[in-house]
């Protein structure tokens, strides 16, 4: 069985995120980044699913600029054997993602692709649905347990009330979540020897997806600020101030 | 053209957001059309029928949507689409796994979490965990969108009596099969619609010491949350996760015991109208976003905190 892993690089999650003054975006310079950390969950799944000896080759994939790589670099560190590189400039819509993806499964024919069940910079929740629809494969999203059986996958997934247990067929999409396992960190060896992985790299344009925007960002600002609280002495202070203060018990 | 707001429900009644969704939808356009799948759903139908906002309910019966499968769902609303401009429903982790599903097949990008209806092309929407909000407006000619149910008051229940129509079934979609739901159930208000909410982080430091926040909820009619860290940890269930990739809540109080506050977490609950944070470290985040802060022993202030609620004479509920 052949995994492939969609990675996407953004803004660290400990980084406290500045918007910019003119109101274009956030600002992105000097900035650290890292690979979305679900997206770390896929990958570390994909690999113990192949340690396990239920998969045969692990392949990530990511779809950005030139520094969008570092991501498929570490996640070749951790167990990934090669990596592909769409190269495109500038922020593309889940959709324009789906659809490249789409192009990549068409070349390399995985019986899995996993990614991670949301972006922490655009916050939109969609690429592995929207893959999943294109290629009229299965979904499990938001998955925090999965086990590997003969050409289908038993997925345990977070839903609001609880949780929910799927199967679903092979081939299929999974979109993973923070609780599936706990990602591994990456060997300095396991660095250097990734350093020799091959990362294809194919121009966006060469795919023939349309990837023109749709939406249109007018205005990115800050969110109201809170007002400033207070400190309270002690306990009977705080209840005192939320009954007759806040009136909120 | 009319819009098409996406009913959930749990085949019995209607789920609460559902009216959420609604009210966003009427402030698209007063011509609301909301569809149901499900099976045996007659009676959440009804109550569709019933909400004043809803002009005209249609209903698809099949043994295939018993249990909300995205693949049975977007065939039904892909083919329903040509009639409507916009798709609606509540972006909590039904419509999440659905919407963008029906987005792809429409060839539309989706707009993710809508907090405020701008104008019928252009939305409000958290980024960054809500650290910046941004306005985007849609040039597909369809647009899905998922409201964020939280930033929308729920529409009236009753008064309506919109016409039901009975559509046809989709063929089924073999490959996803049901297995099973582990639904938590308790007597204490929802997180996503309780007015207060009490919730513990890693400071809890087991499953255990959560009893003291669940004495406090109770006596307070509250709903419990918690911080990923303690989700992690083992502490509680999953469906309590307040956060970014948790649930959003907006309740009248809401009470952080032992949570730090990173920043995923502030995501979800720093809207609430007043919030108290009872933590040891006093330099921790949480208190930034605090109304009330008490930088205290949880394991002291929790017990105290209970003396304190039973001293008085009413508790509003």
């Amino acid at each position: 069985m052949k995994i492939l892993v969609a990675v996407k690089r953004v803004i660290d999650y400990n980084v406290q995120i500045r918007v910019k003054e003119d109101g274009t975006g956030v600002v992105t310079e000097n900035v650290k980044m890292s690979t979305n950390p679900p997206d770390d969950n896929a990958i570390e799944e994909a690999v113990k699913i192949k340690e396990a000896g239920k998969a045969t080759e692990v392949v990530a994939v990511t779809v950005g600029e030139e520094k969008a790589q570092e991501t498929v670099r570490k996640a070749l560190a951790v167990g990934a054997d090669r990596g592909i590189h769409v190269k495109v400039d500038g922020i593309l819509e889940p959709l324009a993602v789906s659809k490249i993806l789409q192009k990549i499964v068409d070349k390399e024919k995985p019986d899995l692709v996993f990614m991670g069940k949301q972006a922490i910079d655009d916050d939109c929740n969609q690429t592995g649905q929207m893959l999943s629809a294109l290629l009229n494969w299965p979904q499990a999203t938001f998955a925090s347990k999965i086990d590997v059986k003969e050409n289908k996958l038993e997925v345990t997934r977070e839903i609001d009330e609880g949780l929910e247990t799927i199967e679903i067929n092979v081939p299929a999409i999974v979109t993973c979540d923070l609780r599936l396992n706990e990602p591994r960190y990456a060997s300095l060896p396991n660095i250097m020897k990734a350093k020799k992985k091959p990362i294809e790299e194919i121009a966006a344009s060469d795919l023939g997806v349309d990837v023109s925007p749709r939406l249109e960002q007018l205005k990115v600002e800050e969110p109201p600020k809170r007002k400033a609280g207070i400190k309270v002495a002690n306990v009977a202070e705080l209840v005192q101030k939320l009954k007759n203060e806040a009136k909120v018990i | 053209m009319a819009i098409l707001l996406i009913a959930e429900h749990n085949n019995k009644e209607l789920r609460p957001f559902t009216l959420n969704a609604a009210t966003a939808a009427s402030q698209i356009d007063a011509d609301v059309h909301a569809v149901i799948i499900g099976q045996n759903s007659t009676e959440a139908a009804k109550q569709l029928s019933e909400l004043p906002v809803v002009k005209k309910v249609l209903s698809v019966e099949g043994a295939h949507y018993e249990n909300f499968t995205a693949e049975n769902f977007a065939p039904v609303i892909v083919k329903l689409a040509e009639n409507y401009s916009h798709i609606i429903c509540s972006a909590n982790t039904f419509g999440k796994n659905l919407m963008p599903r029906i987005a792809a097949h429409l060839d539309t990008s989706q707009v993710s979490d809508i907090i405020k209806v701008i104008s019928p092309d252009t939305f409000l929407r958290p980024i960054y965990a809500g650290n910046a909000f941004a306005t985007i407006k849609s040039n597909d000619a369809k647009k899905c969108v998922t409201i964020r149910p939280t930033s929308f008051d729920p529409c009236e229940s009753t008064g309506g009596s919109a016409a039901i129509e009975k559509i046809d079934a989709s063929e089924e979609f073999s490959n996803t099969k049901f297995i099973k739901r582990e639904e938590i159930k308790s007597d204490r208000p929802e997180l996503g619609t309780a007015r207060i909410v009490v919730s513990g982080g890693r400071g809890m430091q087991s499953g255990d010491n959560f009893k003291l926040i669940t004495e406090i909820a109770d006596k307070l009619g509250a709903a419990i949350g918690a911080s990923r860290a303690a989700v992690d940890a083992g502490y509680i269930s999953n469906d309590h996760q307040v956060g970014q990739t948790g649930k959003v809540v907006v309740p009248d109080l809401y009470i952080a015991v032992g949570i730090s506050g990173a920043i995923q977490h502030l995501a979800g609950m720093k809207e609430s109208k007043v919030i108290v944070a009872i933590n040891k470290d006093g330099e921790a985040p949480i208190f930034s976003v605090a109304d009330y802060g008490l930088e205290a022993d949880l394991f002291e202030a929790l017990p105290q905190f209970m003396e304190e609620l039973n001293k008085l004479n009413t508790i509003q509920k």
